[in-house]
């Protein structure tokens, strides 16, 4: 159920990102979402890609260091609070999240949130059980 | 397991019959270097010792030292001890610390130094059956030359690759079956990486051993090439002021390297007073080349920090020891008033479970010494929280404390980029000398 993040570690360094993102678009991978984590010293960028494998590749050859992640997706309506009831939900449920980013749908009326945990399938059970739409892998090619 | 030997004769000759003979090359190279070097006959006349001073290696101690200074004073031909027309080749040092040295060589003094480097392969089990593939860089720098040589006197098929291109290293070693690998440690670390990146197994590459120096290594980097190629791994040292490699060679029994001592007379002396220490005790490595024609140096200073021993060899040569090099007098860093051997951090990376691909940046801010290691790290230890990367970092710092006494600011850095040239590898940015 859960969808492929790709990691990439970079130096924080003028012109690091541009040249992820460059490498990228020259393989005609589609980027859906992206997330930055940065320190002095480095970043590590986190990835929603069209196709994860292909950039996995492409990246790895240009010698960056890559990891392939499963993270849990999770659609919920563009609305105030939405997001919150998603939190309580997984909050009830003792599965502290490592960290979110979200990003918004480009027709429908609804957002959705990218989240890290430690347990995949209990996050996916306790937001299937209270009703939320999980994203797989096929709906992420469709965006 | 029988042992061979390329010179058998000297290399297993018993202690008198070495320094018989010692003694008699001795006598006639200060004599020569007396007559043709003005250069160390002011040295030596400054010293009041004339060439009828030596009678034998038991009066080496009364001759003047040379360092790295006179020969960079000396340069280019200050100390050539015969006329340039009966030289045929130089090579010189990489120039890194300073101006170039340029040594000379006749076409005797080539072949004794290839032979050095034969001793040193047939030593690593090398016949006229093995392919021998030198990876070492070609052209001034003396690690391709001298292999390269060694290589055609054993009668090794020999593979004269020169340094770098990874790809083209891989595809020759094995489809030609190269059984061995002369190059710089480092290099050979980073041709096992990539062997291992494309699904090489040990048991699929052909090499059966491995001949690597010009740079200092630590016994847990040898265990490491040694499993990741398969092979057995066997040190070799040399100097560009002396020949290059091959002034010693490790055997089978790899506890410490032969000296070529028929040519090398090797000394210890204690760094700060001059004076020669016992057999056994630590101090600042002396050659005296008792061979050389073009460019003899007598009693040079190395400024490698090691060891001598006369045990006796389970390989049955009795050629002296010394142990592999601890530091160097002149690679010491002087950190917050600690001293910390590059050594020493790559001992710790290697306990830690990181490769030995690291990079020490000294500068001064605020009047204090600052102290950064920049790591590689594996793509098996990197993951997506910042949390974890940070949390190795402080280990390794902790790691390093404890060993040297003093905190660096560790900082993990991605593979392949710290810059790890094919040749010898850049360890320490000391940017305090720049001011």
């Amino acid at each position: 159920m859960a969808i492929k993040q790709l990691t990439v570690f970079v130096q924080n360094r003028k012109g690091t990102i541009v040249s992820v993102t460059d490498i990228l678009a020259k393989s005609n991978i589609n980027m859906r979402a992206l997330s930055i984590a940065e320190t002095e010293d480095f970043g590590i960028l986190r990835l929603i890609v069209n196709d994860e494998c292909a950039a996995e590749k492409v990246l790895k050859e240009q010698g960056y260091l890559i990891k392939v992640v499963d993270v849990v997706g999770v659609k919920i309506s563009d609305e105030p609070g939405k997001l919150t009831a998603a939190l309580d939900v997984l909050d009830k449920a003792n599965i502290n999240v490592e960290y979110l980013y979200a990003f918004m749908a480009r027709t429908e009326k609804h957002a959705y949130v990218v989240l890290r945990v430690e347990d995949n399938e209990a996050a996916e059970a306790a937001l299937t059980a209270s009703g939320f739409k999980l994203i797989t892998e096929a709906d992420i090619c469709k965006l | 397991m029988a042992q061979n030997y390329y010179q058998k004769d000297i290399e297993t000759m018993s202690l008198p019959e070495m320094k018989k003979l010692q003694s008699e090359k001795l006598v006639k190279q200060v004599k020569h270097v007396y007559e043709n070097v003005p250069y160390y006959r002011n040295l030596m006349d400054e010293k009041g010792v004339k060439p009828e001073d030596i009678k034998g290696i038991e009066d080496l101690h009364k001759l003047p030292f040379l360092t790295k200074a006179d020969l960079r004073d000396a340069y280019p031909y200050g100390l050539l001890a015969k006329p340039l027309e009966d030289c045929v080749r130089i090579q010189s040092t990489s120039g890194t610390t300073g101006r170039r040295v340029v040594a000379f060589y006749t076409q005797n003094d080539v072949d004794l130094w290839e032979d050095c480097c034969a001793r040193a392969i047939v030593a690593a089990g090398g016949s006229n059956k093995d392919v021998c593939q030198v990876a070492y860089g070609y052209g001034l720098f003396t690690g391709g030359p001298g292999l390269n040589g060694g290589s055609h006197k054993v009668g090794c098929l020999t593979l004269p690759m020169s340094s770098g291109n990874t790809e083209r290293q891989i595809q020759f070693m094995t489809d030609l079956s190269a059984t061995i690998l002369c190059c710089t440690p480092s290099y050979a670390a980073y041709i096992g990486e990539t062997l291992k990146e494309q699904g090489y197994k040990p048991e699929d590459i052909p090499l059966k051993a491995g001949i690597f120096g010009a740079e200092p290594w630590t016994e847990e980097m040898r265990k490491g090439i040694e499993e990741t190629l398969g092979i057995k791994a066997y040190d070799i040292y040399g100097l560009t002021e002396t020949s290059g490699p091959g002034v010693a060679f490790e055997c089978s029994e790899q506890t410490g390297m032969h000296v070529n001592e028929d040519h090398f007379l090797a000394e210890i002396i204690d760094p700060d007073t001059g004076e020669v220490l016992p057999e056994g005790e630590k101090g600042e490595l002396v050659f005296t080349s008792l061979d050389k024609e073009a460019f003899p140096l007598l009693r040079y200073r190395t400024r490698d920090i090691c060891v001598l021993s006369r045990k006796k060899c389970s390989c049955g040569r009795t050629l002296v020891k010394m142990a592999k090099p601890m530091g160097r007098t002149d690679d010491m860093l002087i950190i917050r008033g600690v001293n910390v051997f590059p050594s020493q951090i790559e001992t710790v990376l290697l306990n830690e479970g990181y490769q030995p691909n690291y990079q020490i940046i000294v500068d001064r801010a605020n009047n204090t010494d600052t102290f950064e290691v920049n790591v590689e790290m594996s793509p098996e230890q990197f993951t997506d929280k910042v949390s974890d990367v940070l949390a190795m970092e402080k280990v390794l710092a902790g790691a390093m404390k404890t060993m040297l006494g003093i905190n660096p600011k560790v900082h993990l850095v991605a593979p392949k980029t710290i810059a790890r040239s094919e040749g010898k590898a850049v360890r320490v940015i000391d940017k305090r000398k720049l001011v």
